[in-house]
């Protein structure tokens, strides 16, 4: 995909025939007892990439990104994270899915009685059995990295949902995944605190850190993600760059959900 | 006649002991094993949730004089001839263990299911979920009512007397008959009891403040 400066696309990352695949859905199907929520995804993201999956609540577009991190068993398909493939009930490649993959959730979901320095140091600590020092040094980096380098005494209840939404990014970042999976982090917040958030994923993917979004950030995804998802009833109904997606809608599905005004 | 005196306050005094160290043993013995049972009770292995939920069901809905007399007479008609402090701690260790064990699984269920997956998604495995997330935040919600409940087990020492102990109830009881003074005899068992149930509220308040950190 080249530059669209018309279109406001950012310079990064062209993704170049052949580059290399490190997630892959294939037709994956997922079921919450008779309610059927994926019905045959498949889905390849490039190393690199900023993907951003939008669509309908009750699209299947969270279920997808929780079966790509194992919180939900699948019932038909693969999904192969960095050539490991994901399985709930598979300790060895859950664990390793575990150091590949970061996940920041909607709701922070930060542990509340420990401070946000003990929040990021945790695994490393008891985990990666990293000192405590050197822990607590990769902690202060990656707190600067998302601008509270003053915040790490504090505890969660102290912070603004934009600085916990922050720390809960540095906590992901500390491991040094190979890929960063967001639920809707913006979600929660109101549009002055999202921008903060919004503004330090923006720096991830400048790093070239791969990223899968589910977002309803229209905005955004238009403006930094290299492919845009539209996900419709369970189904990935249409997927291309952010230019075609949003300029050229191929289906009435995809051109309705975006006259809707998200 | 004789009337109430100092050495009759000594002997309540005395007899306390006996309610102290049977709390303490219940305590112990209940926390340890109710602990077990809150872990089995929501564990994913479906024979320990069936144990330990049987257990619960069991001793809940027994007496805690028939656990006792169960402890005491029914072991000695099979052979085991086991002294009355034995007998009346595993019964104490029965009991509160269930309602232990009730209580703390409740507290565990209500820390939320994301911090859960949050612990899960950083890489920590079952036991470091519970040691470093998800039992500190149970562990603050579970004081109120542990501490109520402990306040419970001391005061139903005095069932123990059945089986000979002469702990405070007793040891009042035993001094009315001699005094024929039931006011003043049952105004100073009360404070006795008073003054060692007041102590675990106030631990109890010290601790909330000390884990509410953060609030």
């Amino acid at each position: 995909m080249s530059v669209n400066e018309a279109t406001g696309t950012r310079p990064r990352n062209e993704a170049v025939p052949g580059a290399e695949p490190i997630i892959v859905v294939d037709n994956v199907s997922k079921s919450f007892g008779p309610l059927q929520v994926l019905h045959g995804v498949s889905l390849t993201i490039e190393r690199g990439t900023m993907v951003a999956i939008v669509g309908r609540s009750g699209s299947g577009k969270s279920t997808l990104l929780r079966c790509m991190n194992a919180l939900e068993e699948i019932n038909g398909g693969t999904i192969e994270v960095c050539g490991n493939k994901v399985s709930m009930g598979d300790r060895p490649s859950v664990k390793r899915l575990r150091t590949d993959v970061g996940m920041v959730f909607q709701s922070y979901n930060l542990f509340p009685h420990l401070t946000v320095l003990r929040n990021i140091t945790l695994a490393l600590t008891v985990v990666q059995k990293k000192s405590r020092a050197e822990a607590e040094a990769i902690a202060q980096k990656v707190l600067a990295m998302v601008g509270l380098a003053d915040k790490a005494e504090a505890y969660p209840e102290q912070l603004s949902g934009g600085q916990a939404q922050r720390v809960a990014i540095a906590r992901s970042l500390a491991l040094s995944p190979k890929v960063l999976l967001f639920d809707e982090v913006t979600s929660a917040l109101d549009p002055e605190l999202t921008g903060e958030v919004l503004k330090v994923m923006e720096d991830l993917a400048r790093e070239g850190m791969t990223m899968v979004l589910v977002t309803h950030e229209m905005a955004f995804a238009r403006r930094l993600a290299d492919v845009v998802v539209f996900m419709h009833q369970g189904k990935v109904w249409e997927a291309g760059p952010p230019a075609e997606i949003f300029a050229d809608p191929k289906t009435p599905e995809l051109r309705q959900f975006l006259s809707s005004g998200l | 006649m004789i009337t109430f005196s100092s050495t009759h306050l000594i002997y309540l005094i005395e007899a306390a002991r006996w309610t102290l160290l049977l709390s303490v043993l219940a305590f112990i013995g209940g926390g340890i094993v109710g602990l077990a049972l809150a872990l089995g009770r929501v564990s994913q292995i479906r024979w320990l949730r069936w144990v330990s939920s049987a257990y619960i069901q069991i001793i809940q809905g027994t007496p805690l004089l028939v656990v006792l007399f169960l402890a005491y007479f029914g072991l000695s008609i099979l052979g085991l001839d086991i002294p009355p402090i034995v007998a009346a701690g595993l019964s104490l260790t029965l009991y509160t263990s269930a309602f232990l064990g009730e209580i703390w699984r409740g507290c565990i269920l209500s820390v939320p299911k994301t911090q859960w997956e949050a612990s899960n998604c950083i890489g920590l495995n079952r036991l470091q979920q519970y040691r470093y997330v998800i039992l500190p935040q149970a562990a603050r919600i579970a004081i109120p009512p542990t501490v109520g409940f402990m306040v419970q087990i001391i005061k139903n020492t005095s069932i123990t007397s059945i089986i000979g102990f002469v702990e405070l109830a007793r040891a009042g009881q035993i001094v009315n008959n001699s005094t024929f003074e039931p006011f003043i005899t049952f105004v100073f068992v009360a404070m006795i009891y008073f003054a060692m149930c007041y102590p675990l509220s106030l631990a109890s308040r010290h601790f909330e403040r000390k884990l509410n950190v953060g609030k």
